[in-house]
């Protein structure tokens, strides 16, 4: 969906100004770390994916989105995805009480804090096999399609109805617009590269060049 | 940032002269470049009269009590267990972080057929080093040269490779960043005191997949026969997200 989160090229932002990297601490608050931990122990519970995550985030309000600290966004996504997972009843949210104890099911599905390294260490590939062969490969010119679907989608508005070229094909990986929706197949997956002239005029440098993973859904040829 | 930071609200006169100005002396119209050259300096001369903010401080303490009781909420259900989320708090707080990324470079900078290794696949030359997992399932490795810089963005979240940088900096996900390093990344490295001749392509990488991306930084000049443990000390973080360069030896104290 065309919201707050898909930022590339925004103006009035003001400056970055970065932390230094010596002074940074990993987290700066300790609710920071609990939502941090709690975020991902949730996950873990199997009744959501990374793309579930992400939408949940950016199906605030804009101006929410755009207000909050970021660990303010995970914790807003977080509940979210408990409520709709009903793992959490919105009342239990409000009062921050049990009704009763999650069923058993989810309940043996709990991180340990044993498993913990492990499960880091392995983390979760989205590489999957497609048969049906790749449409592109590198050289060929694309141009990102111009669609604005209202679910979850990660081509960035400023590459929509853009040319650009194959840089390299990354072989299928879990299709997000699909896999937030709680479907899980396998796309195949491009890096594209646009010039900066492509995506934002004459005045940009034609030397600069920006590279987007695009999904082969995204791509028609050009 | 809070509604208060906006620096649309601090800035509105200053900025509407300046853009006036822009206007005023481009035939063309719309500068991109120029307006924000001119909205950062303005910025800039205002954040020299404000106290310094950043936007992860100082929340309102309800905020602290919604998480105390989400927590004891999802520990009551039996949904989470406190000491998994202890532990992975510590992964990334003590274990997890840019040292790995460090390494991965020096060992690159003294081996080179681990070095194109690491072009070639960077997902299997990583590994080799120990460090898998989460949020680096999928690696790619780009070079400095002397004629191409990368950069590298998630404009839609704040994808970032776990395994060899650890967590990212709160200006890593921030709006700014996420904003201007597509449109404006000679600005971006400008403001970290980055300046690179005209000629240098500047290639940035937008995560917009699960393919997470590591800049090989070029090695500075002055430190040949060093051995990989002292390179590492040459290696930061904002060096292998591209903001910055690797450091030079007189930077940590080392003429040799």
């Amino acid at each position: 969906m065309n919201s707050a989160h898909d930022l590339g090229g925004m103006h009035g932002f003001g400056p970055i100004n970065p932390e230094p990297e010596d002074k940074e601490p990993v987290f700066h608050i300790d609710w920071e770390k609990r939502v941090f931990g709690l975020a991902l122990a949730a996950g873990f519970l199997g009744k959501w994916n990374i793309d579930m995550s992400r939408f949940a985030r950016e199906r605030q309000h804009p101006i929410d989105y755009l207000r909050h600290t970021y660990y303010e966004n995970w914790l807003a996504g977080l509940e979210k995805l408990l409520v709709e997972a009903e793992l959490v009843s919105p009342e239990e949210l409000k009062v921050g009480k049990a009704a009763g104890p999650a069923d058993e099911s989810v309940q043996r599905r709990v991180l340990k804090a044993d498993k913990v390294a492990e499960v880091i260490a392995k983390g979760s590939p989205v590489a999957m096999t497609n048969r049906t062969p790749p449409l592109y490969k590198s050289g060929d010119n694309v141009r990102a399609v111009n669609r604005h679907p209202m679910g979850h989608t990660r081509e960035p508005r400023y590459v929509r109805g853009r040319v650009g070229v194959i840089h390299k094909y990354h072989g299928a990986h879990v299709f997000p617009d699909r896999s937030a929706e709680g479907s899980k197949e396998g796309r195949h997956l491009y890096s594209v590269r646009f010039t900066a002239e492509a995506l934002w005029g004459e005045s940009a440098s034609g030397r600069n060049a920006v590279y987007v993973d695009l999904w082969e859904d995204y791509l028609e040829p050009a | 940032m809070r509604y208060e930071d906006d620096p649309w609200k601090r800035l509105g006169r200053p900025l509407l002269v300046s853009v006036r100005m822009i206007h005023d002396g481009d035939e063309n119209g719309y500068d991109a470049s120029a307006f924000n050259r001119a909205f950062r300096k303005e910025i800039a001369v205002s954040e020299h009269h404000q106290s310094h903010n950043h936007d992860h401080t100082e929340p309102p303490s309800d905020l602290v009590l919604r998480v105390q009781a989400l927590e004891s909420l999802l520990v009551e259900k039996g949904l989470v267990d406190p000491a998994a989320i202890d532990v992975l708090i510590d992964i990334y707080e003590t274990k997890v972080g840019p040292r790995n990324g460090a390494n991965v470079v020096a060992r690159a900078w003294v081996d080179s057929e681990f070095r194109q290794w690491l072009l070639r696949d960077a997902t299997a030359a990583i590994a080799s080093l120990g460090y898998t997992g989460r949020q680096g399932e999928h690696m790619t490795v780009v070079e400095n040269t002397p004629t191409v810089h990368n950069l590298v963005v998630c404009t839609l979240c704040s994808c970032y490779p776990w395994p060899v940088l650890g967590l990212p900096p709160v200006w890593y996900k921030s709006a700014p960043y996420r904003a201007r390093a597509v449109a404006d990344p000679r600005g971006v490295l400008e403001e970290f005191g980055t300046d690179l001749a005209d000629d240098v392509e500047i290639r940035v990488w937008d995560s917009t997949s699960e393919m997470r991306y590591l800049v090989l930084p070029e090695r500075p000049g002055g430190t040949e026969g060093w051995s990989e443990a002292d390179l590492t000390e040459l290696v930061t973080r904002n060096a292998m997200i591209g903001v910055e360069k690797a450091k030079k030896p007189l930077n940590i104290g080392r003429n040799r």
